[in-house]
C-alpha cells in the first residue's frame, strides 16, 4: 500500500516497512510537514499486519541534518517549538511497537541524531557522521537525545558526545556501542535489506515486550522490573511464535515465526 | 431484568461487572448506572461471592458521560431526576470492589472507578476529568474522591485543566494501586480478586468499613470503631480458624462466617 507523503516515501515489501526521509537537496532536514508524515508513516507500518520491522533512513547523502534552520529566529519559543513538532514524532518512535531500525547512510546532525538514537537499531556506513551540533549554536540536545544517549553509550561519553560536540565517525560508533553494524557504503542497500528482513522474521511480539520494558526499566528498581519481566514473559508465552520456537526445537528444525 | 448495557458473570467467588457499550466507549447513561449498582447489590447479597470486580473492554473502560442524554437538562430536572443519587448506593457495597481499567476512564467513567476499592490498571490507561471543557465539572463524585485520593492541589490543577493523567502518574499520586502489562489486566485483576477472596470475608469487610471511617471522621471516633470491629471479628468462626491454623503452622481455610 502506498500513502501520499511530501517530505518522504513510504513503501513495504518482504515484512519491511521503509520510510526514507526525502528532501535530499536540504540534507533531509526536517520541516513540520516531515515531522507530521513520519508519525503517519509510523501508523501505517503499526497498522499494517503484514509489516515486522520498519527502516528509517535518508535520500541522498545525508541521513538528516536536524532542523532546518531557516525557520528559527529570535521570535521562535524553543520548548513550545520542541513539544508542538518534535515531541509527538520522537514518542511515535518510540511507542511503536515493532521495531526500527536507523540506517544511518550519511551524516545525521542535531535532531536528525536524536531520531537515529530513539530508533532500535543504527547501521552505519564508515562514512557516516553522528553529529550533535546543537552547542555550537548556543542549544542544548534535544528530541530525547538527554534520555537515550547515556543510555546507551554511558553518560561519560555521553556528556562529551554533548558538550564538545566532535562528530563520531561509523567506525567510532560501532566501537561505542551506538552502532549494531558497519556497513560498506558498496553493499550498503543489501546489508540494510538483510538486517532488516532478519528482524521482520523474529518474534516481533516479543521484541516488542523488550522494546517496550528494558530502556525505562533502566529508571527501574530490581523487583520491578522482575514483575514486568514476569507479566511479559507470561504474554510471549502464550503467544504462536513460542509455541513454534518450542516445537522447532524439539522436531530440530529451524522455526517459522509469524509475530505473535 | 435483563441488563442492556452490562454483562455479568462468576469466576470463582469473583462476580464481574462487564461494562457493554462498546459503540460509545462505553459512556455511561443513566439505565447504565442503575444496572450497575444494581448488580454490585446483588452481588453483596450473594453469599457464594467474595469480590466484585468491573471491567470496560480493551479500548475503554468507561469514556465519560453520556452527553446527548443531559444537553437538555435544566436544573430543576437535574433536581427532580437526581440522577446522581444512586451513585452513592455504591459507597453502601460491603464487599471488595476492583476496578479494572485499560484504555480510558474518563469523566463518569473515572467516577466510577473512583468509587471503586482498588483500581488496576493498564501501562497505557488513561484518566481524568475532561468536564471543565464542556463548560461544566464533575458531578458524582469527582472532586471529593480525588482530591481524597491526591490532595487538593494535584486534584486542582487535574480537574482546572481537564487534561488527562497516565496511569503511571495515577501510581505516583496514589490514585490507583496497580499498573500492569495492557494484555495482563485482566489476568492481573483476577489473580488480586482471587488472593482477596481467599482472606477471611468478615474481616475484610469489618476492614473496609474501619479504613473508608478513617476518611472522614475524627480520629478518636475512627479508633473507636476500629476497636468495636477488631472485638467483632472474633465473632467469627473465621477467626478461631485463624489463630488455630497460625499456631499448628497450616494455611486456614476460611468459611465467611
Amino acid at each position: 500500500m502506498e500513502a501520499e507523503f511530501e517530505t518522504i516515501t513510504y513503501e513495504q515489501s518482504k515484512g519491511v516497512a521503509r520510510i526514507v526521509l526525502n528532501r535530499p537537496s536540504a540534507f533531509n532536514a526536517f520541516t513540520e510537514v516531515m515531522n507530521k508524515e513520519i508519525i503517519k508513516a509510523l501508523k501505517t507500518a503499526s497498522k499494517d499486519s503484514e509489516v515486522r520491522s520498519i527502516v528509517i533512513t535518508g535520500e541522498g547523502k545525508a541521513f538528516c541534518a536536524g532542523e532546518d534552520l531557516g525557520g528559527v529566529d529570535e521570535n521562535t519559543n524553543h520548548a513550545d517549538f520542541l513539544r508542538n513538532r518534535y515531541h509527538p514524532m520522537v514518542k511515535a518512535i518510540k511507542q511503536t511497537e515493532k521495531p526500527i531500525v536507523a540506517a544511518v547512510n550519511g551524516t545525521a546532525a542535531g535532531a536528525g541524531m536524536s531520531l537515529a538514537l530513539v530508533a532500535d537499531f543504527r547501521l552505519v556506513q564508515p562514512e557516516t557522521k553522528f553529529v550533535s551540533a546543537f552547542m555550537s549554536i548556543g542549544l542544548i540536545p534535544d528530541s530525547g537525545f538527554l534520555y537515550m544517549l547515556p543510555r546507551l553509550i554511558g553518560y561519560a561519553k555521553a556528556l562529551e558526545v554533548a558538550v564538545l560536540g566532535k562528530p563520531i565517525t561509523g567506525e567510532e560508533a560501532k566501537e561505542l556501542g551506538l552502532a549494531t553494524e558497519v556497513i560498506q557504503s558498496s553493499e550498503w542497500e543489501d546489508g540494510v535489506a538483510q538486517f532488516s528482513e532478519k528482524l521482520a522474521d523474529m518474534p516481533t511480539q516479543s521484541i516488542s515486550l523488550v522494546k517496550r520494558y528494558m530502556i525505562d526499566g533502566m529508571n527501574s528498581t530490581f523487583e520491578d522490573l522482575l514483575e514486568k519481566e514476569a507479566q511479559a514473559q507470561r504474554i510471549a508465552g502464550q503467544s504462536h511464535d513460542h509455541r513454534e520456537g518450542l516445537q522447532a526445537f524439539k522436531e530440530k528444525r529451524k522455526p517459522s515465526f509469524i509475530g505473535n | 431484568m435483563a441488563n442492556e448495557f452490562i454483562q455479568t458473570y462468576v469466576e470463582k467467588k469473583t462476580g464481574i461487572i462487564q461494562l457493554d457499550r462498546p459503540q460509545a466507549a462505553n459512556a455511561l447513561n443513566r439505565q447504565m448506572v442503575d444496572e450497575i449498582v444494581e448488580q454490585m447489590e446483588r452481588f453483596d447479597r450473594d453469599d457464594s461471592i467474595r469480590v466484585i470486580v468491573v471491567k470496560g473492554n480493551e479500548k475503554a473502560f468507561a469514556a465519560g458521560a453520556d452527553i446527548d442524554e443531559m444537553m437538555d437538562d435544566s436544573p430543576l430536572s437535574l433536581e427532580l431526576t437526581n440522577p446522581f443519587a444512586v451513585w452513592d448506593r455504591m459507597m453502601l457495597i460491603k464487599k471488595p470492589v476492583i476496578a479494572a481499567v485499560n484504555g480510558f476512564a474518563l469523566g463518569g467513567g473515572f467516577e466510577l472507578a473512583l468509587h471503586c476499592d482498588l483500581i488496576v490498571a493498564a501501562e497505557n490507561a488513561s484518566f481524568g476529568f475532561p468536564e471543565v471543557t464542556l463548560g461544566v465539572m464533575p458531578g458524582a463524585g469527582g472532586t471529593q474522591f480525588l482530591t481524597k485520593a491526591m490532595g487538593r492541589a494535584k486534584a486542582l490543577e487535574w480537574i482546572w485543566l481537564g487534561q488527562q493523567m497516565s496511569a503511571r502518574e495515577a501510581l505516583h499520586y496514589g490514585v490507583i494501586n496497580r499498573v500492569v502489562a495492557p494484555e495482563m489486566v485482566k489476568e492481573e485483576t483476577m489473580r488480586l480478586a482471587h488472593q482477596l477472596a481467599g482472606q477471611a470475608p468478615v474481616a475484610v469487610r469489618l476492614i473496609k468499613e474501619a479504613v473508608d471511617e478513617a476518611v472522614d471522621t475524627p480520629l478518636e471516633d475512627g479508633l473507636k470503631l476500629e476497636r468495636k470491629n477488631f472485638y467483632l471479628a472474633f465473632a467469627s468462626q473465621d477467626q478461631k480458624e485463624g489463630m488455630k491454623a497460625f499456631t499448628e503452622k497450616r494455611s486456614p481455610s476460611f468459611k465467611g462466617v
